[in-house]
């Protein structure tokens, strides 16, 4: 039988996102997936450099609306070893709750996407509802429901009172309950588990070998975690679990995310009861660093982040180089849809947690030389998985 | 007017035109129970040929603006476009970036715009709803 080319992208009401998925079947069997990125190249380190420290921090926002605070975070942590100024720890326990009231509404967005595609379109609709609440409760912080924007040099840009504080504890109350609900149903429920389970499996030492990261990594049994390696922001004071599985599947996946939105749930009542009295806010911003160059990277919702910062003195930086875990995961990853069925295709590809704007940012896509470049894309895929 | 045939029943669909994500979580969050949208019949259409509506976030960059123009073509009269954050109306903090064309309506004609980085979901209803008022519901 002839093979069958069936594009999946860049627009599809599944994903949201601006990817192609190139797949070709023989069949309803799946033989090759090719990954056809460049829809959201928006050349973010160029402009990076253009502009100066202050304004990289918003720049650095943008580069992912879901997980914003986590790329400021890495953008200022490193910036501040460039400056010499440290962050006081009220400051840092401020930035430990909006990064992980950002984990969890991310970790549902996903669940959500996942149940949507499952064909569970009144679970998707449910934790759409739920995750309300947690933006509600990151608006309440920030003062902004997506782009946090609290992050700045030395400290945050804005403190938490006493109101705010208590009515966030009570709120979490709530989505804790939620949550654990959702756990039950993805556990439980016939239809998902059969669904998910023995889809997209990576085993623990393919998953080393594609250098895949995050709630990928650790559904396949690695333990890896920067918040454990490397302990930035409040993380070696709070106490909270590592979560691992073994299974390796898109079941694993999904289970290893709703457990750490809940572990998420206890970092934040943890950080929220036992928040350091003290200044928060800055009283200036320092607008110039030294010359030297710094290595930086947190656990983003996905994943491991990393920016590498050059600067030569002054005002604007050098070259701001930035790999999200998202550039992994995508790309390294399509060997694992081989053999399984069409329709498991988006399953496999939700279950990644795929974040391209996250993604699409070293990449020079030409229109009118699109496809070598493309071609070359790939190679560099192949070159980061060895 | 024509037009007028849509205005119980616009049907969105949503293109992500190299957008950070902000907007399209905003745009999903306006599109579920919470905000509730079906009350004005604004449904998610998962295909061009469906919909009524394209909601373009994001600055556009130059692959992805002629997916937006053959999306365009694909959808069939009367459609029209609403430009949702601050990336679609100009760029945003993008502006000058090498890829990009930075601006929705330099690729399709735009109906409505969105303001914001990103819009609330409340925003998003409401430039919805400006458009139905402006087709004479």
């Amino acid at each position: 039988m002839a093979l069958v080319e069936i594009p999946i992208g860049p627009q599809h009401p599944a994903l949201h996102e601006p990817i192609m998925l190139k797949v070709r079947t023989d069949g309803e069997d799946v033989v090759e997936v090719t990954v056809n990125t460049g829809y959201n190249h928006r050349g973010i380190e160029k402009i990076l450099e253009k502009n100066s420290w202050v304004r990289g921090m918003y720049i650095a926002g943008r580069v992912c609306g879901i997980c914003n605070a986590v790329h400021v975070q890495t953008y200022v942590q490193g910036v501040e070893k460039l400056m010499g100024v440290e962050p006081p720890p009220r400051a840092n326990y401020i930035r430990t709750i909006v990064m992980e009231l950002e984990r969890i509404h991310s970790h549902i967005l996903i669940s959500a996407v996942m149940a949507e595609i499952t064909g569970f379109a009144t679970l998707f609709m449910l934790m759409m509802r739920d995750r309300e609440r947690v933006m509600y409760l990151k608006e309440l912080v920030t003062g902004n429901r997506v782009h946090a924007d609290i992050h700045t040099f030395g400290g945050v840009k804005r403190d938490l009172d006493e109101v705010r504080r208590s009515r966030i504890l009570d709120e979490l109350e709530k989505v804790e309950e939620r949550l654990k609900y959702y756990k039950r149903v993805f556990e439980t429920d016939y239809t998902i588990v059969r669904r998910l389970s023995e889809v997209g499996r990576i085993r623990k030492s393919e998953a080393l070998r594609l250098s895949v990261v995050g709630p990928t990594l650790r559904g396949s049994g690695v333990k890896s975690d920067v918040r454990f390696e490397d302990p930035y922001a409040a993380y070696s004071e709070i106490p909270f679990n590592p979560v691992y599985r073994d299974e390796g599947d898109s079941w694993a996946r999904m289970m290893v995310r709703l457990d750490e939105a809940l572990e998420s749930v206890g970092i934040v009542r943890h950080a929220l009861e036992r928040l350091p009295q003290g200044p928060a806010v800055p009283k200036a911003v320092p607008r110039a660093a030294k010359p030297g160059e710094v290595f930086s990277r947190v656990e983003a919702p996905r994943g491991e982040l990393i920016y590498h910062i050059v600067s030569t003195g002054g005002t604007n930086p050098y070259r701001v180089k930035i790999r999200t875990p998202s550039f992994l995961n995508i790309l390294n990853t399509e060997s694992t849809y081989l053999g399984h069925r069409l329709a498991d295709v988006p399953v496999i590809f939700a279950s990644y947690d795929p974040c391209v704007s996250c993604t699409e940012r070293v990449l020079v896509v030409d229109e009118r030389s699109g496809r070598r470049t493309y071609m070359s894309l790939r190679e560099l895929a192949r070159v980061g998985s060895k | 007017m024509e037009a007028k045939v849509i205005r119980y029943s616009p049907w969105v669909m949503h293109f992500n035109a190299g957008a950070c994500n902000g907007c399209d979580i905003e745009v999903l969050a306006a599109l579920t129970p919470f905000f509730d949208p079906e009350r004005l019949g604004v449904k998610l259409a998962p295909n061009p040929r469906h919909a009524d509506i394209i909601v373009v976030t994001g600055a556009l960059n130059k692959k992805a603006a002629e997916r937006l123009r053959r999306l365009y073509d694909q959808t069939p009269s009367p459609k029209f476009v609403i430009a949702c954050g601050a990336c679609a109306i100009s760029g945003g903090v993008f502006t000058d970036s090498y890829p990009l064309i930075s601006r929705a309506d330099k690729a399709v004609p735009v109906d409505v715009y969105v303001p914001g980085c990103p819009p609330r979901p409340e925003a998003v209803l409401y430039g919805i709803k400006r458009l139905l008022d402006k087709l004479g519901g």
